[in-house]
């Protein structure tokens, strides 16, 4: 089946989200769609999967011009799509999930799960997939859950397949498994749009490679293109893609966590005897797929989780049981993982968000009375200094673009003297050319002889920034390992394999994607 | 207007790939929205009066039984009818030949305890709190000064300010008990002040019966006539009392507090995104819990102008309506301080020309609670007032070939933001 695009614009208000987009997936194709986060990637899937209605332009299949007025008209017509989040009901099994919304009935209307399941067996054989129609879906890992996205759209005789940012929440191995099936499908003829803003895994699978800025198709790629070309045309200027750092020069370990165990509210526990030390001057990166206990460690330090026990301790100050106040006050800046739900009110301006945590603190405040002229003027500095892109610092905070909302959240946090700064997926949804600016910051930081955490689930970041590295898994603490481990060992011990076995398991294993890597 | 008003319009942050295709939820929309959406709903709402009164006009059917004939009576006598009402309404509320701008003295006073308790609940909607309790807080502001009014008996002066005290701090206690419930139990504050209304509504009616509160030699449910010292002074000739200037000095803290004070930067905050606010330190228990006590306060307010202004006796029915009218008036406000106060000095106009209008034209009253009431509607539905007046199709009949670019506008002209 060949899908054509033709002219496709979405407009959100005066926002063109998309604009004039011309885009052709043959028969058979990997075809990427290369673009940082909000570069309107999504949006333009959700056009084509029937979510949204095109402003302008119109799509074509085979030739025809079709109009989908929802999912349903998209599935019919062959278009299958997985997101990034998956659309799956967790406590039911993966037949149900499957057959769910294209049930099989039996005489008299009742259902007929053994259809469905045949139909998954005969796919799970197909391409090895190893899927067992009855298991529950909750109890599956994210890689078979997305498995289980994927059999749903062939079962409905997808021949083009959308996959949403597919590895953002895989494993490197799981993520390699991912794109051999990518491989084998295209093999049997499905077409696949694949998503994504990881140069790594693009050149790896892709045939095609069209690359999306700004809501704008900038031009089409071959995949042995070389990494900092697809870069640039990713960001629109000449970006460096590694950067130099000096080595690290630690002092004295000043922050230190001992035996922290948080238990989330059905009783698991998400962090599991975890205990580890800073050191003044160095990075420690914690790593590890999302949803391994690295939101539940930070906000344990931060002192937002419920239900901890063991000891956090900055200088010799045990900081569990206090109030988030008292903890930003022993000289804490925090980064929260995700911007526009913890780090910034979006109603607010940008000169509110910058002192969003000093509010009451002088020059900002004086008794219960604030200071506008000296908001006003911390603004402006910081500003400037951050290179925060705004015609005003009294416009809106949602006003701003997801990089210089970042730069915002990490201005207000590196503005002031402190003792430990512990930023998570500091650069997440960031463009390439602000991920460089904020990494230098963090590094200066860090050479200023502060303790500095991060929590990244991207790999490139914790090998950028790290001076040492470790490892979460399932809430517990695998390893901590050197900045210069290799990836694949990395990867081994995000699936929970201690460090020892993984460098042992890499020894014996040549490296296929490493040598792909720029 | 500042832009931040017309943020509704403006176009949706870059990250914005979700399939949320609004900016902003819809509490957001209802309470926050451009003061055009409220201009336009009063308007609106007027005109669709306007055919109600009309529509039961004596005149208007005769004509209409002969409008193929002679439509020019018809549409005359529809005119009339509708803008008779309202020219007395006017008449009633600013200003007439006859009295001169006494009526609108009136208007005053009937706004204070609006304006008072439209504050309180504007304040709450700012922390993201649905303030539903005016009603109840009103009543036990009104208990606590009525009693200091009639059984204290102290030199003037003190005596109002204690009486204003009582009162307030009476609202506060009510309005805080619900805050205190929402942070301790995590009870939805909606639930807890209807339910305090009642508690409130039928302590008074409690009170009322007992000797305490009861005017001795009565058996009617009234409390003893307050002590003049104990009293708002009033302007000679008119009911308008010094209430008024509290409401005033009122509006203009709740301004301070909200655009100038570390608590109103904390409201604010936990009221926009409670989860950031959080994260950056903010207790959102004690925020919830003072807002709480503030919002109660300011009805408070509202029940000391009620029994020390215009009423000087405490009865079943004191709070009447307002603590409802208060939700209305600090939505028509957009939940700003100045845009209830002059929302409050509409509603007022309302109540105190509705008299003068029934006893000229005829019209009842009830109309006024209609226009009020579909003022409401508009404001809480404002994509409907907006396609009405075609602000809608002007953002989407913009060409495609001349987009904005693609890049993080701030937010639209001021002239397309509201209909964006």
């Amino acid at each position: 089946m060949k899908l054509e695009l033709q002219g496709i614009s979405k407009a959100f208000g005066s926002f063109y989200a998309n604009e004039d987009i011309d885009l052709v997936v043959e028969e058979g194709q990997i075809h990427c769609l290369l673009g940082e986060n909000g570069a309107g990637k999504s949006t333009l899937m959700n056009v084509l999967y029937g979510l949204y209605e095109p402003t302008a332009g119109r799509i074509l299949v085979d030739g025809k011009p079709v109009a989908f007025r929802g999912p349903g008209d998209a599935m019919a017509a062959g278009i299958g799509m997985v997101h990034q989040h998956f659309m799956l009901v967790p406590v039911f099994t993966v037949a149900e999930n499957v057959a769910l919304g294209a049930e099989s009935t039996k005489a008299g209307g009742f259902l007929d799960l053994e259809v469905t399941r045949r139909k998954i067996r005969e796919i799970s054989d197909k391409y090895g997939f190893d899927v067992d129609p009855d298991a529950l879906v909750e109890d599956l890992p994210v890689g078979v859950q997305q498995r289980v996205e994927i059999i749903k759209a062939l079962v409905r005789n997808a021949e083009v397949l959308i996959l949403d940012e597919p590895t953002a929440v895989l494993t490197p191995q799981e993520t390699d498994e991912l794109l051999d099936i990518m491989r084998q499908l295209k093999a049997n003829g499905t077409s696949i749009v694949f998503i994504s803003h990881k140069l790594r895994e693009v050149k790896a699978v892709s045939d095609v490679i069209t690359v999306i800025r700004r809501g704008r198709v900038v031009g089409d790629a071959a995949p042995d293109a070389e990494t900092t070309e697809l870069a640039s045309m990713m960001v629109g200027r000449a970006v460096k893609l590694t950067m130099d750092k000096d080595p690290a020069n630690p002092g004295e370990a000043t922050f230190k966590v001992k035996n922290l165990t948080v238990t989330s509210a059905t009783g698991q526990r998400v962090v599991d005897d975890l205990s580890f030390e800073i050191r003044r001057g160095e990075i420690l990166a914690i790593a590890g797929v999302q949803g391994n206990g690295q939101t539940e460690l930070t906000e344990a330090i931060l002192g937002i989780q419920d239900r901890v026990a063991g000891s956090i301790t900055l200088e010799g100050r045990e900081l569990l049981g206090r109030s988030v106040k008292q903890i930003l006050g022993a000289g804490i800046g925090f980064v929260p993982e995700d911007r526009t739900v913890d780090g910034l009110v979006s109603d607010f301006s940008i000169a509110e968000n910058l002192v969003l945590d000093l509010y009451d603190k002088a020059p900002f405040a004086k008794g219960i009375s604030m200071r506008p002229a000296e908001v006003a003027k911390n603004a402006a500095a910081r500003v400037a200094e951050f290179d925060v892109r705004t015609p005003s610092a009294d416009n809106l905070a949602s006003s701003l673009s997801g990089g210089n909302q970042q730069k915002v959240v990490m201005a207000r946090e590196l503005s002031r003297p402190l003792r430990l700064f512990i930023a998570s997926q500091p650069t997440r949804g960031v463009d390439v050319g602000s991920i460089e600016f904020l990494h230098r910051r963090i590094l200066a930081e860090r050479d200023g002889g502060t303790p500095v955490m991060i929590v990244s689930t991207e790999l490139d970041e914790v090998l950028q920034l790290a001076d040492r590295i470790a490892v979460l898994y399932k809430g517990r603490l695998i390893g901590i390992v050197d900045a210069g481990t290799p990836r694949d060992v990395l990867g081994l011990m995000m699936a929970g394999v201690a460090p020892t076995e993984a460098e042992k398991a890499h020894q014996d294993t040549p490296d296929d994607l490493e040598g792909e890597i720029a | 207007m500042s832009q931040s008003e017309l943020s509704p319009g403006s176009p949706p942050p870059i990250h914005a790939n979700t399939i949320d295709e609004k900016p902003h939820g819809t509490w957001e929309r209802i309470t926050r929205g451009p003061g055009l959406v409220s201009v336009l709903a009063v308007f609106v709402a007027l005109v669709l009066g306007g055919l109600l009164i009309a529509a039961t006009d004596p005149k208007v059917a005769t004509t209409a039984g002969y409008l193929f004939s002679r439509p020019s009576d018809f549409f005359q006598a529809l005119w009339a009818a509708g803008t008779d009402s309202y020219v007395s309404l006017f008449q009633g509320s600013i200003y007439n030949s006859r009295q001169g701008f006494e009526p609108f003295l009136e208007t005053l006073t009937v706004s204070t305890p609006l304006i008072c308790a439209g504050l309180g609940v504007a304040l709450a909607f700012r922390a993201g709190l649905f303030n539903i309790g005016a009603q109840g807080q009103i009543i036990i502001g009104a208990v606590m000064a009525s009693y200091a009014g009639f059984a204290w008996h102290l030199p003037i002066g003190l005596h109002l300010l204690l009486v204003i005290l009582m009162g307030v701090v009476g609202g506060a206690v009510w309005g805080g008990l619900v805050g205190l419930l929402k942070a301790r139990t995590g009870a939805h504050e909606v639930i807890l002040t209807i339910m305090f209304n009642y508690v409130a509504l039928y302590f008074l009616d409690f009170l009322l019966n007992t000797e305490a509160f009861q005017r001795p030699g009565e058996s009617n449910p009234i409390s003893p006539v307050m002590d003049p010292s104990a009293v708002f002074p009033a302007l000679p000739g008119s009911r308008l009392h010094l209430g008024f200037v509290m409401a005033i000095a009122l509006t203009l803290l709740v301004s301070w507090i909200l655009k100038r004070s570390t608590i109103g930067f904390e409201f604010r905050a936990v009221g926009a995104n409670p989860a950031a606010a959080r994260t950056a330190g903010v207790n959102v228990a004690r925020s919830t819990i003072l807002v709480m006590a503030l919002a109660g306060a300011l009805a408070g307010a509202a029940g000391v102008a009620q029994v020390a202004g215009t009423e000087k006796v405490l009865t079943a029915g004191i709070a009447a309506s307002l603590g409802f009218d208060a939700i209305t008036v600090a939505l028509l406000g957009r939940s700003t301080p100045w845009g209830t106060f002059l929302a409050g000095l509409l509603f007022g106009a309302f109540r105190a020309g509705a008299v003068t209008m029934q006893i000229s034209t005829g019209t009842p009253i009830d109309i006024v609670l209609v226009v009020q009431s579909l003022i409401v509607l508009f404001i809480a539905a404002p994509p409907l007032v907006r396609a009405m007046f075609g602000l809608n199709r002007k953002a989407k009949s913009r060409p495609p070939t001349k987009p904005k670019h693609a890049a993080p506008a701030p937010a639209a002209p001021a002239s397309q933001g509201g209909g964006a």
